[in-house]
């Protein structure tokens, strides 16, 4: 058993599902905003407006964002573990990660609550 | 032919280099690259590697190979030799000792660390375990395993984390031994897999497979702990 505390959850299982479950939403998300932008004659500020004033896609792409930090947090850990080796390196960088992934959810939830 | 052979000897080199040998092959004969090695030794008897069986059984001579992992005793030139010429490395992300020889210390602590052996808590029968035919045959593509450590070392993930991922030969016998009826540790071993490093370091690009001079699929077996492992968890 090898000890670790920076990873997402404390088991492996944990962090396998949780990346795979966050894939699958961000692949949904993906797809519908192509379908949309592709589906939609003439895409204009108004139509695009519309779609984020409903509640059912600010909670989705509130979730899109929310799996975009969890798979990101496993896939970005997994190479900061793989590549840099001084502890004290790969934990700025960890940081500096879980930093970057906490300003973008934020700022995301103040761009769909603030539309 | 032009054999490029890596040549290491820490008592006299400062750093590893490459040596130039011309071998004169028979006529009309496929040798195995052992049989190269062999012809090297007699001119120049400082060449260092390890063989013993040699016909794929000891798994002493596992070499990288013009670029491939494999056993040099059972891989015949024309098979790997194109534009007249081989080149023997040795196995790649484990310490030279000397030449072709590595120090497999890591690859042996992680095979220790998996408990490759037979636990059973319940009283012994009066002659043997028994096992029906259909719970022995899955055993069978995991208990052939020489522990060559082609796979292990032809594996980016245990090349960069070799003290914490098991890698590939030591989890094809860590599934050996969970897929076993007479053991009666599952959950144990499980327990001492079910982290980050252990299994799931593994990113399934399937090198061991491709590499494994005996056929087996390490990939599948690290598989089958993975979903062991969820169904426990989920």
């Amino acid at each position: 058993m090898v000890r670790s505390v920076t990873n997402l959850g404390r088991t492996g299982a944990y962090d396998w599902l949780m990346q795979r479950v966050s894939a699958v939403v961000l692949a949904l998300y993906t797809l519908f905003l192509t379908g949309f932008v592709l589906g939609s004659s003439d895409l204009d500020y108004a139509q695009w407006a519309g779609l984020f004033d409903q509640m059912w896609m600010r909670i989705f792409s509130l979730l899109a964002l929310i799996s975009l930090g969890i798979h990101s947090w496993v896939g970005l850990w997994t190479i900061t573990t793989d590549y840099i080796k001084p502890t004290a390196l790969r934990f700025v960088v960890q940081a500096g990660c879980g930093l970057i992934m906490f300003v973008y959810l934020v700022w995301g939830v103040e761009i769909l609550w603030g539309l | 032919m032009l054999v490029s052979l890596y040549r290491y000897n820490p008592e006299t080199d400062n750093v590893p280099y490459m040596q130039d040998v011309e071998v004169e092959l028979p006529e009309g004969k496929d040798l195995m690259v052992l049989d190269v090695l062999h012809m090297i030794k007699e001119q120049d008897v400082s060449v260092a590697f390890r063989r013993s069986c040699r016909e794929g059984v000891c798994g002493s001579d596992g070499m990288n190979i013009n670029g491939m992992n494999r056993l040099a005793c059972v891989t015949p030139v024309s098979e790997v030799v194109k534009k007249d010429k081989l080149v023997l490395r040795p196995l790649p992300g484990l310490p030279v000792v000397r030449d072709l020889v590595v120090d497999m210390s890591i690859f042996y602590q992680q095979y220790e660390r998996i408990q490759p052996y037979l636990i059973n808590d319940n009283p012994e029968p009066a002659i043997e375990r028994l096992q029906s035919p259909e719970d022995r045959e899955k055993l069978d593509g995991l208990y052939e395993c020489i522990l060559c450590a082609c796979c292990s070392s032809s594996c980016p993930s245990f090349w960069w984390n070799p003290d914490k991922f098991v890698g590939p030969a030591g989890l094809l016998q860590a599934y050996r031994f969970l897929a076993d009826s007479r053991d009666t540790a599952t959950a144990e071993r499980l327990d001492n897999l079910d982290d980050p490093f252990s299994v799931f370091r593994c990113r399934g690009i399937m090198n061991c497979v491709s590499v494994c001079p005996k056929g087996l699929n390490p990939t599948r077996a690290i598989g089958h702990i993975r979903t062991m492992l969820m169904q426990r968890t989920t």
